[in-house]
């Protein structure tokens, strides 16, 4: 039965056990050719919003996690379960941005069709996202021909349409200019000040330590550590995850 | 002066069957090539192999096939068709809807391979979906009509069969290519294969011209 509190709960009251969780991720098994890539994973994200940030190193296993939780593979053993007031879309966007073969526009409308919004709302929030995703000066080129950047930046808006609660980012700056990446952590941060609660992958120590709430560190397919980000940038708790940030961690 | 409509008739009656034909098999063809891409159902394999198989089916078999059935004593022989354009239409339909299936199959499949993840994040509805990967193929599937269209206006032995290559009524280029020749009168063939040639060469050119758009489109 959903709660009757609709609201996102203050942090002193998501402390209340089992009423604190937006998601729970629970001994989660994913394994493909006698490999086990993700391996009895657990952690929870809170239902206040903030920003957990997801390190690892290459093929950790975090785009996987990142597609568990989206619902758009399953889990060969655990769960994920959702809190029972959530609602709305999951806004995701992939490591690498996957575009309609039409111009920005129409990727926006496309996006926002689906989502079932209102005709007469469409023209105001496209004109809206493309400020936020600063595209407005492309709004009219073919999608494809967007630079690596540009083409992140649409994604990211075409993951804000619907107002999801949860966003899935993908290494989302992996190709954006030092502006770019400034705007696009402020846009992050606005989205989290909102009510949102973002789980975002990085390799970018730098990013992490600005915009981290908590830290959710990856290796070979096990949580290693779930920590405040104040305490994982003073001294990680595991061995590997300090290995990962001196930049000597071998996989 | 008789010589060119003689020769106008022929090209209209042969672009109007094969127009025809090509455009029922597409309105057949495509929704079944997304179905079969897209849903899943028992048999759906054997469908495909089925569909793939049919792309070679030979004209003069599907010739044949439809007279029996058209024939006077065939069980649609009330319907008296046979030796008129319809049924020319209907066999060149029969011939042409595997290959725009199959073809769409392809294209549909390559796209939904591309767009399912991206679609099922932004929760679309399975009719969004469809419309969403027709909408990305539809520049594919005019090279997919295309092809069929080359098919179309080649063939000759369903044509020949059920419609009799009968002058002023089923007569369409390919036939009366055959029957002039066989007559000794080179003057008209001759056209008539330039013709046809012409006709090739402009589907083939427009199919390069898209085909190559596509890729940039794909790459860009
Ligand atoms: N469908 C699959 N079948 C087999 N192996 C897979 C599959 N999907 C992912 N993998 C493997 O799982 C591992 C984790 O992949 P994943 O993409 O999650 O890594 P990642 O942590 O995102 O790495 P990166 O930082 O390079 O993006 C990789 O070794 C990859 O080869
Ligand atoms: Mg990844």
């Amino acid at each position: 039965m959903p709660e009757s509190n609709v609201l996102p709960l203050k942090p002193k009251d998501s402390q209340k056990a089992g009423a604190g969780f937006l998601i729970s991720v629970d001994a989660l098994g994913y394994r493909r050719g006698g490999r086990s890539l993700l391996d009895a994973v657990s952690f929870e994200l809170g239902r206040d919003p903030g920003i957990t940030v997801l390190l690892g190193p290459n093929g950790a296993g975090k785009s996987l996690l990142l597609r568990l939780i989206g619902g758009l593979i399953r889990p060969d053993s655990g769960t994920i379960r959702f809190s029972p007031d959530f609602r709305g879309p999951i806004g995701m966007v992939f490591q690498k941005p996957v575009l309609l073969r039409r111009s920005v526009r129409a990727n926006l409308l496309h996006a926002l069709a689906i989502a079932r919004i209102p005709r007469r709302e469409r023209t105001g929030i496209l004109a809206r996202l493309l400020v936020e995703a600063d595209l407005t000066h492309c709004a009219e080129s073919p999608a494809r021909a967007l630079s690596g950047g540009e083409q992140q930046r649409l994604a990211m808006a075409r993951a804000l349409v619907g107002d999801p609660v949860l966003l899935l980012l993908d290494e989302p700056t992996a190709s954006l200019d030092p502006a770019a990446t400034a705007a696009f952590e402020a846009l992050v941060r606005k989205v989290a000040g909102e009510g949102a609660r973002i789980l975002l992958v990085t390799h970018d120590l730098h990013q992490a330590r600005r915009i981290a709430d908590d830290v959710l560190f990856l290796h070979k397919g096990r949580i290693c550590e779930h920590t405040p980000a104040a305490t994982f940038f003073r001294a990680p708790a595991s061995g590997e995850a300090d290995a990962y940030c001196k930049g000597t961690l071998l996989t | 002066m008789l010589f060119y409509s003689q020769l106008l008739e022929i090209v209209a009656l042969s672009l109007e069957v094969s127009l025809v034909a090509v455009m029922l098999a597409a309105l057949i063809g495509i929704p079944l090539g997304a179905l079969l891409a897209i849903g899943r159902f028992p048999g759906r394999t054997a469908l495909i192999v089925l569909v793939n198989a049919l792309m070679g089916l030979p004209p003069v078999v599907v010739g044949l096939g439809l007279y029996l059935l058209l024939s006077r004593s065939g069980p649609l022989g009330i319907l008296q068709l046979l030796y008129t354009p319809t049924a020319m239409i209907i066999a060149q339909t029969i011939l042409v809807t595997p290959i725009i299936a199959s073809f769409s199959h392809q294209i549909f499949a390559d796209l939904h391979r591309e767009y399912d993840e991206m679609l099922r994040a932004m929760r679309a509805s399975r009719w969004q979906t469809i419309l969403t990967l027709i909408r990305e193929a539809r520049h594919a599937l005019i090279t997919a009509i295309l092809a069929g269209l080359g098919r179309a206006l080649s063939e000759i032995g369903a044509v020949m069969i059920v419609g009799g290559n009968i002058n002023h009524a089923t007569r369409v280029m390919t036939t009366a290519i055959a029957l002039e020749t066989s007559k000794g009168n080179l003057r008209l063939a001759v056209s008539l294969g330039l013709i046809l040639l012409a006709l090739s060469f402009a589907i083939n050119l427009a199919l390069h011209f898209l085909r190559s758009r596509l890729e940039r489109a794909a790459h860009a």
